[in-house]
């Protein structure tokens, strides 16, 4: 369809001015953009007070959706069940005979763990997790990785934290509102995680790509020891995340390193607990000031 | 043979003579499902890549293509604003490029008055591309450093997502002008 011409008016001086500043307030929202993007790339966090406050607005539609989500996949569970509960009933039976053995087993390795833990007198703190949440959202469409979780400072998560789900780490905490938070996916590029390989201790890092999949740079060059299918863990260098928590699984090799694939993908993820800060990061002491010389 | 419908439910979408538009709908519907599609975040998508197209984005080509002139040319400013609370990019990214989208659209519009499906669709390819093209420089401004490549499936969804848009859009459309207020 044609557009009506909107440019020229005819002879009505309103509608001439009405449109002459139509384009003039373009004009301004672009430059007031320019300048919003200005301040908040210098300084990631100068709008997250509007953020968080928008995102905790839009929290219990969220947390409704993300519900809906779940019981959707339930319901597929369950009528996927009735076609085979009777293998799976003798299956589990047999399961539960063998768990039986192995409880007693782990019962009695875990009273050995604590007395020999007792007899070198290291001291276990308790690593219960901050908040058990739901995850409730994420930044599908931008190239950030940034996912929104059900829980906020009036539940106790502290920007910082570490976030995980059952199958391993998923990222920390960046922002914080009152009822939800958002992450900082351990995918995203700007994200940096100190890593292991589980078997050997072989130090590195783990860089988000941005295409759900993370770079692990190893901090030795020389030959490249990596191989397909190693397990990464955590390092816990750093302070920010415990040490030994799986984060990814090594899927192909780059002349520096490996690119590897997350264990825990978060749109299968359900539940995540957020940690508490593994070590406190101990205050940055400014170093003391130049003593002031004259300007030139 | 028909469906047996309630009269007046058969004659609630057709024009008549003592019926009109009601204001608040017809102005407001465009404005709200742009937002709607700025919303998209907090669908529960949880995506460890970016491949949903930009909603927002989307539909705000979809209305200004399909009814030029519906949005006023500052437009890109306030739903812009919107979409930065929600889309994870550096807060100002939307408005600076839905703004100048805006400006782009009046521009084409005004250059090629008479156009077909396929060049909407052409134009909006174009500017999706430009759109997610510039909007992942601005986040690898504020720190990232993603490659362009992680882009490539996003760009598909979102050139192909569009014709489905451009059809929502024209429900939408028809939905506004429902002759409800009696005069």
């Amino acid at each position: 369809m044609a557009a009506p011409n909107n440019r020229r008016p005819g002879y009505s001086r309103r509608a001439q001015y009405g449109n002459f500043f139509g384009y003039i307030l373009a004009v301004a929202g672009l430059a007031v953009g320019v300048i919003m993007l200005v301040i908040s790339t210098g300084k990631s966090e100068s709008f997250s007070g509007l953020r968080m406050a928008a995102a905790d607005s839009a929290a219990p539609a969220a947390k409704a959706a993300a519900n809906a989500r779940t019981g959707s996949q339930s319901t597929r569970q369950i009528i996927a069940g009735y076609f085979t509960s009777g293998v799976r009933v003798a299956r589990l039976e047999r399961e539960v005979a063998e768990a039986r053995v192995r409880l007693a087993e782990q019962a009695a390795l875990a009273e050995e763990n604590a007395r020999l833990k007792a007899m070198l007198a290291l001291t276990q703190g308790d690593q219960r997790p901050v908040v058990v949440t739901r995850m409730i959202g994420s930044t599908s469409s931008s190239t950030r990785r940034f996912a929104t979780i059900g829980a906020g400072t009036n539940q106790g998560v502290r920007v910082g934290m570490a976030v995980r789900s059952p199958l391993g780490l998923v990222g920390r905490v960046v922002e914080t509102g009152s009822t939800s938070a958002r992450l900082l996916l351990v995918t995203d590029t700007e994200s940096s995680v100190p890593v292991r390989r589980a078997s050997d201790g072989l130090q590195g890092y783990a860089n988000g790509l941005g295409d759900g999949t993370v770079q692990i740079r190893l901090s030795t060059t020389g030959i490249n020891p990596l191989k397909r299918g190693d397990a990464i863990v955590t390092s816990g260098s750093g302070g920010i995340y415990r040490p030994g928590e799986a984060i990814a699984v090594v899927t192909s090799l780059t002349p520096d390193g490996a690119i590897a694939r997350p264990l825990s993908d978060p749109g299968q993820t359900e539940f995540v607990a957020v940690e508490a800060v593994f070590e406190e990061i101990p205050e940055i002491v400014p170093a003391p000031a130049p003593k002031p010389g004259r300007k030139r | 043979m028909q469906p047996p419908l309630p009269s007046a439910l058969r004659q609630f979408g057709k024009p008549r003579i003592n019926r009109a538009a009601s204001p608040v709908l017809a102005l407001t519907t465009p404005w709200l499902l742009v937002m709607l599609g700025s919303l998209s975040p907090s669908w529960p998508v949880i995506a460890s890549a970016p491949v949903l197209p930009p909603f927002g984005f989307l539909l705000l080509v979809g209305w200004q293509q399909l009814r030029p002139g519906l949005f006023p040319v500052w437009a890109g400013f306030p739903l812009g604003l919107f979409d930065d609370l929600f889309s994870g990019q550096p807060f100002g990214s939307a408005v600076v490029l839905w703004s100048a989208a805006m400006i782009a659209l009046d521009f084409i519009d005004h250059r090629f008055p008479w156009r077909g499906f396929a060049l909407n669709w052409l134009v909006a390819s174009a500017f999706i591309t430009a759109y997610l093209l510039l909007a992942l420089q601005i986040a690898n401004l504020g720190g990232a450093n993603a490659s362009p490549l992680v882009l490539l499936p996003q760009l598909a969804v979102a050139v192909l997502a569009y014709p489905i848009t451009a059809r929502l859009v024209a429900l939408a459309d028809r939905f506004r002008l429902i002759p409800i207020r009696k005069i």
